[in-house]
């Protein structure tokens, strides 16, 4: 039977790693991540779990761990956040390139400097065109589906490659939350045994991993078709939640879409600040405005065809980036859906607010303020400033 | 010559994550064109010890019933280490 347990988001994710006991853990604590870490050595030091745990004195050599023993045919898994997920900068683009399954966690946290440990999602953006798939949650609930799930899709034949889950930090790793754990022999049905093509530590069947490509070599095809198993990782994700929503009674989206069947305007957003959007779109609700939201899962790659789909029809649209963009053309997110939109010949009237950056409280009256501007929009069918921000102090 | 041939390869046929299915394919890539210098073996003050042997990086040193022959220069890109190693300066580094 599933037990419900009241726990945080970090226990959570601590909670669905112990329940596929990977092959090698190689990892490094950084707030506010270091939980996960924690327990999990401890459920190494208790003998629950058979896990090769491997300490690193670094965020570049936790990575370099995963990537080894990746290759060796270990399933393997590591947790960062923030400037440890800058320290595997270079890893992250060798596990992808080598199409190595690593599932990794990212609590969602701000980049240096200042130097703050809240939460944002500058991190993981800065690596969302390192080849790795992203999934984004919005809480211990869904981080814990996301990581089990992920397992599967990293290590599915047509995808074989590596998986960041993300929540947001403290918001959600710090704060208790219902959830629902399955069983744990369940999981690792699920999630079954893993059988890699290459194995590294297979003697009598030698293979070289990591070799120079050559001047005349194959550089470029190993990168198209990287391109296209990334591509394709979109189905692949979408089959794995559905044999999950069998399993558990969850079923996960490309991304959710909250009352947008009639939606006349909507806000898109990721992690936890969607939660705070429903409460503000049940208000609307209320009230007769048809407004609706949206909440990105998938992120990487990015569901361009359907996030358009979803939009079409709408009289304005306001995306919520909790990262800074530091070009003219507004925040990831933004960028990601406008490209969209204009690719597929479908306009949209749509406003950008950089949101949230370091941790900054988001208040139903940020998200308020979003919707009442969109409306304006929706009304006058003119956008005044199409980047702007919410919740900046005078 | 391996079973695996990188040369005759289609794009779509490609092993992924750039892995090279096979072991051994190293003594299809010939690394003798870099040499600028080649090692000389004086059998007069070879002992045998097979220090050059240990050393050479490229497996390069060739050696019958345990005593060194001469050299593979197929391979062998002329590094010198095993006329740096060679504790009885029996190999001599000598210009292409
Ligand atoms: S290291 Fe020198 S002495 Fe020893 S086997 Fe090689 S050539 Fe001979
Ligand atoms: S020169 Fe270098 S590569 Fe050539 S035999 Fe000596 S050690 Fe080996």
């Amino acid at each position: 039977m599933a037990r419900v347990e009241a726990i945080t988001g970090n226990v959570a994710v601590a909670e669905a790693m112990r329940a596929v006991e990977p092959d090698v853990i190689g990892v490094y604590p950084i707030t506010p991540q270091t939980i996960i870490v924690e327990a999990y050595a401890e459920y190494v030091a208790q003998g629950e779990v058979g896990t090769e745990f491997v300490a690193a004195e670094s965020e570049h050599s936790a990575m370099s761990i995963c990537v080894g023993a990746a290759a060796a045919g270990a399933r393997t898994m590591t947790c960062t956040s923030s400037q440890g997920l800058a320290l595997m900068w270079e890893e992250l683009y060798i596990a992808a390139g080598l199409r190595l399954p690593i599932v990794m966690f990212d609590v969602n946290r701000s980049l240096s400097a200042p130097i703050n440990i809240h939460c944002d999602h500058s991190d993981t953006m800065g690596a969302r065109d390192s080849g790795w798939i992203q999934i984004f949650s919005e809480n211990a609930q869904e981080a814990y589906d996301n990581f089990i799930q992920a397992v599967r899709i990293a290590e599915h034949p047509d995808v074989m490659l590596p998986v960041m889950v993300m929540m947001d930090g403290f918001v959600i790793s710090h704060s208790i939350q219902r959830v629902e754990l399955l069983d744990e022999d369940k999981v690792k049905k699920f999630v079954g045994e893993w059988k890699p093509d290459y194995p590294l530590l297979d003697a009598d069947h030698p293979v070289t991993w990591g070799s120079f490509d050559g001047l005349g070599g194959f550089y470029f095809e190993y990168k198209k078709e990287q391109y296209d198993a990334l591509q394709r990782a979109k189905d692949v994700s979408q089959e794995v939640a559905k044999e999950y929503a069998k399993l558990s009674g969850r079923e996960y989206g490309l991304f959710e879409k909250y009352k947008m069947d009639d939606a006349e305007v909507a806000i898109v957003a990721a992690g936890s600040t969607a939660g705070t959007a429903k409460t503000v779109v049940d208000t609307y609700r209320q009230n007769g405005i048809k407004a609706g939201l949206i909440k990105i899962r998938l992120y990487r790659p990015f569901p361009a065809e359907e996030m358009v789909e979803a939009l079409s029809g709408l009289k304005a649209a306001a995306v919520l980036d909790r990262s800074p963009g530091y070009d003219v053309l507004g925040g990831p997110i933004f960028q990601d859906i406008q490209s969209a939109l204009y690719q597929s010949g479908t306009s949209v009237p749509l406003v950008n607010y950089i949101y949230g950056l370091g941790g900054r409280d988001v208040l139903v009256s940020h998200i308020e303020k979003a919707y009442e501007d969109i409306l304006n929009v929706a009304k006058t069918g003119k956008v005044d400033k199409k980047v702007d921000y919410l919740g900046l102090k005078e | 010559m391996t079973k695996w041939n990188y040369k005759g390869i289609k794009a779509k046929d490609l092993p992924k994550g750039a892995v090279i299915p096979e072991g051994g394919t190293a003594a299809d890539y010939e690394t003798g064109g870099w040499r600028t210098k080649h090692p000389v073996l004086d059998k007069e003050k070879c002992i045998n010890c097979l220090f050059c042997y240990a050393f050479c990086p490229d497996s390069s040193v060739i050696v019958e019933n345990g005593k060194v022959v001469g050299f593979d220069l197929k391979h062998c890109k002329g590094c010198g280490i095993c006329a740096f190693e060679c504790p009885k300066d029996a190999i001599n580094m000598e210009d292409e």
